[in-house]
């Protein structure tokens, strides 16, 4: 069941301004397999989420230290071209942010960005990375209206599709089914069942059963702290600690 | 206590209401007024021949506004050619490159110089910008020129108007949101192909109606214009002639010389032309940027 960690994190720390949001958090994550990062809300777990995406610096005031490794290289260490960073991630939010412009486009942005010229292979790999995220027998006759036109769960799936085109190896999503419907959150979950052979997949939620649906590992975390993790048959079944019993058995939430 | 309560909120509620109908009906009656002034001249004289002859001389009964109007537009357009790249470039520092600190420093300082009487406007454009505009400009070009020009005034007018259209712009800025710039982001774009290929592409509206308010500000600024544009009845033939624009025609010349038959009402017909126009831009550039205010809420 275990397999090589993919993303080690180690003694991160970060605070907005002085608040603290993330206290000395070191998990390994592993490789192609999803991770499901729960607990309540306001507990840290976007932040741990935005912090391997170098999210966090965009945002006034964030200090942070530790590290965070990926493929064995500090993420964190100056000089790292960040563009480089998150072009390895796909990132999932909780509400799609189609960008404003046309289907196509949305997911042709990536790869354009990133040099790709050619227009019949720019075609092919948006047709590619919509088949994959299962949107494009809904939209192949549609393909250059505004993306704003879809519904809320197509977004999210476009925006998966998005996500694929710039070739990933980690897919981060911060409870990317907490603003769809029960449809459309299954199919987002199929999704990432199917894509976990080939990615790293973190998943943050607060729906304790879509976490017991998807995860092979679980970081269960509390007040900016890390209480506990590890496969999701031990979290599940046999948690170590009183804080996590209890918030399985939905005692605190 | 409740009725009370109930009752206040209806009474401030009917207030507000009645007020702003007020003024909507003030603009109304401020239009009627005009058109009821300007009709005299309007029936003697076809429109076309108002707005688009260039033969203006009261005495003779000639009253063509073509100069005027052209004068308008050359000082307009001027002031715009200069205030739209400095006040986009401006903005998108502003609001997504720079630390947020200098950002809310800048801020009252934009809105300060929104402030500013437009005869000190006028002022530091007689003192600096006309002799910049008679000893460089011009030579740069082999031209001669008093400094009194449409580039002179339009120069002064870009100036005044940069703090109306950075103030709206940012704010259309500030109305995207954060997770469509990180959702570009996170694709690995860089902050600026995000600025350009997101947030001035769902910007666009805002920016333009920034644009069309400052531009309907300039149309109808007066005192300072009247200081630097030379006043001369004749169509500018380059941006170192004098001009005369509407609203310094008025100003001007109302309330003087008032025997002359029609020239009233010519004036009134002027006002009625810059009113229109001033209004019609407001009206759509407030729209749209109602329109993006309730998109944010
Ligand atoms: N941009 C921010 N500025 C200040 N505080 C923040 C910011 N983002 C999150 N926080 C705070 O950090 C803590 C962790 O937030 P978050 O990571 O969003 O938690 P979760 O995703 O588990 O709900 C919360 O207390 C939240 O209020
Ligand atoms: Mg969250």
């Amino acid at each position: 069941m275990q397999t090589n960690p993919h993303v080690r994190v180690h003694d991160l720390s970060v605070s907005y301004g002085s608040t603290p949001a993330l206290n000395r958090i070191s998990v390994d994550i592993p490789e192609k397999q999803i991770t499901a990062v729960i607990g309540p809300s306001g507990c840290g777990k976007s932040t741990l989420l935005r912090a391997m995406n170098r999210l966090l610096e965009n945002s006034d005031g964030v200090s942070l230290s530790g590290s965070i490794l990926i493929d064995n290289e500090n993420i964190y260490d100056p000089g790292r071209d960040v563009t480089e960073i998150r072009k390895k991630m796909g990132l999932l939010s909780q509400k799609p942010y189609p960008l404003p412009m046309s289907i196509f486009e949305n997911v042709a942005y990536g790869p354009r960005i990133h040099g790709m010229k050619k227009k019949n292979e720019m075609a092919e790999t948006v047709r590619h990375y919509l088949t994959i995220s299962g949107l494009w027998e809904e939209v192949k006759d549609r393909l250059h209206e505004p993306a704003s036109r879809l519904s809320i769960g197509q977004q999210q799936r476009l925006c998966l599709a998005r996500g694929l085109a710039v070739e990933p190896e980690i897919i981060l999503a911060d409870e990317p089914t907490s603003a769809l419907d029960p449809k459309s959150s299954q199919k987002i979950e199929a999704e990432f069942k199917h894509l976990k052979n080939r990615y790293t997949i973190i998943i943050v939620t607060h729906i304790l059963r879509q976490a017991r649906r998807l995860a092979d590992y679980v970081l269960f975390m509390y007040l900016g702290e890390l209480v506990e993790h590890g496969p999701a048959a031990q979290i599940f079944e046999n948690p170590q600690h009183e804080m996590t019993k209890e918030y399985i058995r939905g005692i605190i939430s | 206590m409740t009725a009370k309560r109930t009752l206040k909120d209806l009474i401030a509620g009917k207030a507000m209401f009645l007020i702003t109908a007020g003024c909507g009906v003030l603009v109304l009656v401020m239009a009627l007024g005009l058109l009821i002034r300007a009709w005299p001249i309007m029936q003697i004289k076809p429109l076309h021949e108002l707005l688009f002859s260039v033969s203006w001389s009261p005495m003779k009964g000639d009253f063509g506004m073509l100069p005027f109007i052209m004068g308008t537009l050359w000082v307009t357009g001027i002031a715009i050619v200069i205030a739209v790249p400095i006040s986009l470039l401006t903005s998108i520092y502003l609001s997504e490159f720079a630390l947020s600190r200098i950002r809310e420093l800048s801020r009252p300082f934009i809105d300060l110089l929104a402030g500013i009487p437009s005869v000190i406007y006028g002022i530091w454009g007689v003192i600096v910008i006309v002799p910049l505009v008679k000893g460089r400009l011009a030579p740069l070009f082999g031209v001669s020129s008093t400094g009194y020009s449409v580039l002179a005034a339009g120069i002064v007018l870009s100036i005044m108007i940069f703090p109306v259209i950075i103030h709206i712009t940012m704010e259309v800025f500030q109305a995207v949101p954060a997770g469509l710039r990180e959702a570009s982001l996170s694709l690995g774009a860089t902050q600026w192909q995000t600025v350009k290929h997101v947030v001035l592409r769902r910007s666009l509206p805002g920016i333009i109606a920034a644009n069309v308010l400052g531009f309907s500000r300039a149309f109808g600024e007066t005192m300072a214009v009247l200081m630097v544009a030379g006043n001369i009845t004749k169509i500018p033939g380059s941006v170192f002639d004098p001009g005369y624009p509407l609203p310094a025609l008025i100003a001007n010349n109302y309330g003087e010389m008032m025997s002359i038959p029609l020239y009233d009402s010519a004036l009134m017909m002027s006002a009625l032309v810059l009113f229109v126009v001033v209004i019609f831009f407001n009206v759509i550039s407030r729209y749209i940027l109602h329109r993006i205010r309730l998109r944010i809420s």
